[in-house]
């Protein structure tokens, strides 16, 4: 067995998530190269050929996107990584692979945007974007971690819940994050738990593509496996056939949002510090939350009875905790790099018992932990 | 229809939604009769087909079939090909899905010489949306969007496809079933990008505004203008004027991109096991 030592790496963001994700199974990438997600794309490049899986970067996102949906539809484990301007364009494949069911990882290190914006800055200005980024209704799984450990972590358990829930996985790193080196202790494989989409018992005559079992979720056939069957964008019934009647249409598209909402007790993920006593509650997350929670421990040495709340699955929100820390602190305040996209979120579950206070910052800076201790000074003092 | 292609339907998936007078069921019946000719099990066969009349085709028929994204069926089946690269893979376009919008991954899966088998059903038209013009819609013809005659001068999508590396390019007509079935089979036995444009009729969407509109006078007129190859390029220039080739028009040799990854994989693995170094 291997002890720590040997286990022990320093480490960017990135490069655990490339890591993670050979640990986790994944044998097919596609990707276009993009600052400042590359080092994924380079790490897989060298590493899936020698474990006998598929890397190829395809001409843009588009394709990229497209190619892992393919792949993973012949019982691949398949994921992409991109930054903002890639992340557009995968938008209209990611909602295939939410109307077909096609579980994938998507890996979006986030930068400054709009637009080309800031390529090597970091942003959060995305985490709207993953919840409602490709268009009509449509759950969405997304993660975001803010360490190395944590991205390593986040990434095994995105290609998991993407297997178990045959829904595209979006892992939202901040440039921080992934450029950020830390010391790592790699677990070992036998450590770590992979899941594996429920496939239909052989020689099944019922079997119907687009029939969930009693996991929510219908068993998935890859293409050659023998259970020859249509996959679509468009509406379809449980055959796969496409389908213009309303009750089907309904039928479809609420049991898709519901094989998420239905289990979100497997996907929600927080964290909290110095919360249980807390009066004035920061919530952040990515690279935010390492600044947060300096500033949190200063507060406390300034006697401020502060504390932060992190989501680590930003979607599905676990809005239900905030619900509960409006009951008993006096204010929240929301730090993130971009115009207040998580406050609205967070002001929505307050629901008015304690004000929501934003504090967002969107020059391709790290919000800095001063910042944050002077806001939480301010809040505390009425200022 | 012969009840041996009749099989080849998923039961219930007939009547069709394409007009009559479409050519779009004489090349998907060609393209039926020569995978019943190869002989293929059904299971090992998958069906890529983009947005589009042509492409819904997929959808009625009895394979693994992935019914895409508008342009994308090319880059869906890079991945199911290079996932599991014993699968025969089919990709079926329009000419607005494959010129247009998906005109990028044409020149990158042909350039890759990645083993597909493509069939680009060529109605000069965007049939599905009623009939605008596309980039293979004839100079001058009139189209929902090009009331007063298309402005933009046609691809010559054969000589993209041959300029970027495919290694089978050929040509059809609707009227041709016969051949366009021969030519599927050639583009099978070709072990990497195999391209056919098969030229079809949309009475509804071109025939009306151009005419003529009779479907049977569109697949005369596919009749009277396709010279096969040879016989093409020995016509005087007077001769040719106004008629199209068909049959094989290009060919050459080059490695799949399958057996090449695979190759390059397995030779990479080997260095790891033999003690080369594995820099990360």
């Amino acid at each position: 067995m291997a002890s720590v030592m040997q286990m022990a790496r320093l480490m960017q963001g990135n490069e655990a998530v490339a890591e993670a994700a050979i640990a986790a199974g994944v044998n097919f990438y596609a990707g276009y190269p993009i600052t400042p997600s590359t080092e994924i794309a380079e790490f897989m490049a060298r590493k899936l050929p020698l474990t006998g899986g598929v890397f190829i970067q395809m001409e843009d996102e588009i394709s990229s996107m497209a190619a892992i949906i393919g792949a993973s539809l012949t019982g691949a484990k398949a994921i992409t990584a991109t930054s903002g301007p890639g992340f557009s364009l995968m938008q209209e494949n990611i909602g295939y692979a939410v109307m077909a069911e096609v579980p994938c990882v998507i890996i979006n290190v986030m930068r400054l945007g709009p637009s080309t914006g800031m390529p090597t800055a970091p942003g959060q200005g995305d985490v709207m974007q993953a919840r409602w980024g490709t268009h009509g209704d449509h759950p969405v799984i997304a993660l975001c971690p803010s360490s190395v450990t944590e991205s390593y972590e986040l990434t095994v358990r995105a290609v998991n819940l993407a297997e178990r829930f045959r829904t595209p996985v979006i892992l939202l790193l901040d440039e921080v994050v992934a450029h950020l080196r830390e010391r790592i202790i790699l677990p070992a494989q036998e450590d770590i738990k992979l899941i594996n989409r429920v496939k239909p018992a052989g020689n099944d005559s019922s079997y119907l593509p687009y029939r969930p079992i009693d996991n929510g979720i219908p068993p998935m056939s890859d293409i050659g496996g023998g259970y020859r069957h249509n996959v679509t964008g468009l509406v379809h019934d449980e055959r796969g056939i496409p389908s213009n009647d309303p009750g089907v249409a309904g039928a479809l598209i609420s049991r898709l949002m519901t094989k998420v909402a239905d289990y979100t007790g497997e996907i929600y993920m927080s964290d909290g510090y110095l919360l249980e006593d807390a009066e004035i509650a920061v919530v952040a997350y990515g690279a935010v939350a390492r600044s947060a929670r300096r500033a949190v421990k200063e507060a406390r040495q300034d006697q401020i009875a502060a504390g932060l709340w992190r989501p680590v699955s930003l979607w599905p929100f676990p809005g239900k905790e905030i619900e509960e820390l409006s009951r008993r602190v006096r204010c929240i305040i929301v730090a993130e790099m971009n115009s207040g996209q998580m406050a609205g979120e967070v002001e929505r579950h307050a629901g008015g018992r304690c004000p929501v206070v934003s504090l967002a910052k969107v020059n391709g800076e790290l919000i800095a932990p001063g910042e944050i201790h002077r806001r939480i000074r301010e809040v505390y003092t009425g200022a | 229809m012969p009840d041996v292609i009749k099989e080849y339907f998923r039961p219930g998936s007939l009547p069709h939604m394409w007009c009559p007078g479409c050519g779009t069921g004489i090349v998907l019946q060609s393209f039926l009769r020569a995978i019943h000719h190869l002989g293929y099990r059904r299971d090992d066969v998958a069906v890529v087909g983009g947005i589009g009349c042509s492409a819904r085709a997929v959808s009625y028929i009895d394979f693994n079939t992935v019914h895409t994204t508008h342009g994308r069926a090319l880059a869906f089946a890079t991945g199911i090909k290079l996932a599991k690269p014993d699968l025969q893979v089919f990709v079926i376009m329009g000419d607005g899905d494959a010129a247009a919008i998906g005109g990028n991954h044409l020149i990158h899966s042909a350039r890759r010489n990645i083993d597909l088998n493509v069939l680009v059903i060529n109605n000069s038209v965007y049939g599905m949306t009623g009939g605008q013009c596309s980039p293979l819609t004839p100079t001058g013809s009139r189209t929902a969007t090009s009331p007063y005659g298309s402005l933009e001068r046609q691809l010559n999508i054969v000589n993209l496809v041959a300029a970027a590396g495919g290694t089978f390019v050929a040509r059809s007509t609707a009227y041709h079933a016969k051949l366009t079935g021969e030519l599927i089979e050639q583009g099978v036995a070709n072990k990497g990008f195999s391209f056919i444009e098969v030229i079809s009729q949309c009475p509804t969407g071109f025939g009306r505004k151009n005419g003529p509109s009779d479907p049977a006078a569109m697949l005369q007129w596919q009749k009277d203008k396709a010279v096969m190859a040879e016989k093409y390029g020995k016509l005087p220039e007077e001769e040719a004027k106004g008629k199209f080739p068909i049959g094989v028009l290009f060919r050459d040799e080059a490695p799949d991109y399958t057996d090449i990854y695979l190759g390059m994989s397995s030779r990479a693995g080997r260095g790891k096991e033999s003690g080369g170094k594995d820099n990360d």
